[in-house]
């Protein structure tokens, strides 16, 4: 039995700068938190970011840590527009692969399944075309003939998940409404990592949720995280919901510097038991 | 026939009768009155379309903007929307940013690519959704900021792009209906460019046409938007938008 237990900065340490990550989740939603802000307290530089892009982008695009963007959208959810994001494409800092979520997804399951590229419609006749100056298009070898986007694998140096419960080896559940595709990082990478609100024994799993919500098996995960509050600020139904108070306070101190070095002062210097205190002690003024 | 009905009010009505005649699909509005429109639809002339309650459910029967569905009727989480965009049963409302005259449109950035002066949320599902099924637009401040004459990053595919791209994009490729604020707009012509279908009770086309950055095609005297009836205005105002969030959007 494989004990696949470990920390944030355990998962930290086997990430190496320029690496393709993958990050989970969906905008503003169940994004592993806790291990993009270990990757904010690292030297990790160079990364090729590959997301459904929420505050996970923003973050890393602030601090720096993003060569490379490969997105549909970033977006903050009830805040249509992450400040972050818009200040890096705004000042050409960070390069950029921008697809269509289908193509992101079909991406990663090309990836997952080991394929050079899948085909699709979705991109023809789309400056997607123009402006990703490597993507091609393939013609179907039979009788109709058409032309399509060959969307090219998305292989991962790493994934990483969040989850609302896992045992020790790797089987991971979410509880809430949407999986979306954590699974798909997961069989896209070398090394999935699996963070979760708590860490159960394996006949506990099932006891109170129903087998279909074990989406991610052991065999995708190389390293689990027990992570209370892990997903924080964004969204992890049903154990929370999404601080829309913090969420607004985050995006307020990011489009100005002083308000945002005050905020990563406050928060992001520390550890994450630090920072899951500033949060509890700010939620508490606020009550 | 109602005659105080808001601008708001006949926004959403022209928006829900984008769906009219769909059947049995996935109506998927991105933005307010679109939601407001997809959900007047399903309750009057389009009872058989298949609304998202924007997480991950499929809900039956009608319910409030800022409400959850009264009856849960099916699971679709965001894989799943691929799965129906694929198979062609959908019919999705978007927001553009910019459309031109073709009917491409944009929600990626402002200005040059490499360093845009404004970047926008990104081209979301807008290459997908144009070549696979019906797709609408909703623009709520119609100017020539929004009707362009050129976008300047193609997200969702017009006609043209459409067929320059060959019978795989042009295949399932259909854009319904443009709503503004001030008009409804097709593209019904012989080279399916951009036509002045109606305009909104109150405004002249003159007005339609300083508003549009680009030539649009006018058949003689274009008509009046219809009003919305008794009974959809009872929906909009005590069922589906009570809390009146449409005004803020619409004023007028």
């Amino acid at each position: 039995m494989t004990d696949k237990l470990m920390t944030e900065a355990d998962v930290v340490g086997e990430l190496q700068s320029g690496m393709t990550i993958g990050i989970g989740g969906w905008g503003s939603r169940r994004k592993p938190m806790s291990l993009v802000r270990a990757i904010l307290r690292s030297d990790l530089s160079d990364l090729t970011l590959v997301t459904f892009g929420g505050p996970d982008a923003g973050l890393l695009l602030a601090a720096k840590k993003v060569r490379r963007l490969v997105f549909g959208f970033v977006s903050l959810d009830s805040i249509a527009l992450e400040p972050h994001y818009r200040a890096a494409r705004q000042a050409g800092a960070v390069e950029v692969t921008e697809l269509d979520e289908g193509m992101l997804q079909w991406g990663l399951y090309a990836a997952a399944c080991r394929l050079p590229f899948l085909p699709t419609r979705v991109g023809l006749g789309s400056d997607l075309l123009r402006f990703n100056t490597d993507l091609r298009t393939v013609r179907s070898p039979y009788g109709d003939g058409e032309e399509l986007v060959a969307v090219p694998a998305l292989r991962l140096d790493a994934a990483l998940v969040h989850l609302n419960r896992a045992d020790a080896r790797g089987n991971a559940q979410y509880l809430g409404p949407d999986p979306y595709f954590d699974d798909l990082y997961c069989m896209a990478a070398d090394r999935a990592y699996v963070s979760c609100e708590r860490v159960i024994p394996t006949a506990e799993l099932t006891a109170a949720a129903p087998v279909q919500t074990l989406r991610i098996q052991r065999w995708m995960v190389h390293g689990v995280v027990e992570a209370p509050h892990g997903a924080h600020f964004t969204s992890c139904d049903p154990d929370y919901g999404r601080d829309e108070s913090f969420q607004r306070e985050y995006a307020k101190a990011a489009t100005d510097p002083t308000a945002w070095a005050a905020f990563t002062d406050r928060y992001l210097s520390l550890d994450e038991a630090g920072y899951q205190a500033a949060v509890a002690a700010r939620a508490g003024v606020a009550a | 026939m109602t005659g105080d009905a808001s601008r708001a009010e006949v926004c959403v009505v022209a928006c829900a009768e984008a769906w009219r005649g769909d059947g049995e699909i996935l109506a998927s509005p991105i933005g307010l009155i679109p939601m407001i429109a997809a959900r007047l639809a399903r309750a009057t002339f389009a009872p058989d379309l298949l609304l998202s309650d924007g997480e991950a459910m499929l809900g039956a029967g009608t319910w409030a903007i800022g409400e959850a569905p009264p009856v849960i009727e099916g699971w679709l989480p965001y894989r799943m929307v691929f799965d129906v965009l694929y198979s062609g049963r959908r019919h999705v409302m978007m927001g553009p940013s910019q459309i031109d005259r073709n009917g491409n449109m944009n929600i990626s950035a402002i200005g040059s690519y490499e360093r845009p002066s404004v970047a926008l949320l990104g081209v979301r599902g807008a290459p997908g959704n144009t070549v696979n099924h019906p797709t609408s637009y909703w623009v709520p401040r119609h100017g020539t900021r929004s009707f362009v004459s050129t976008v300047d990053m193609v997200s969702g595919i017009g006609y043209d792009r459409a067929a320059a791209a060959g019978a795989a994009a042009s295949r399932y490729h259909e854009l319904r209906v443009v709503v503004s604020n001030l008009g409804v707009f097709d593209f019904a012509t012989p080279d399916h460019r951009m036509r002045l279908r109606s305009v909104h009770p109150g405004v002249t086309v003159d007005e339609v046409r300083v508003a549009t950055g680009f030539e649009l095609v006018v058949d003689g005297e274009a008509p009046t938007t219809r009003l919305p009836t008794a009974e959809e205005l009872e929906l909009i105002r005590t069922i589906i938008d009570p809390r009146d969030t449409r005004s803020a959007e619409v004023p007028g």
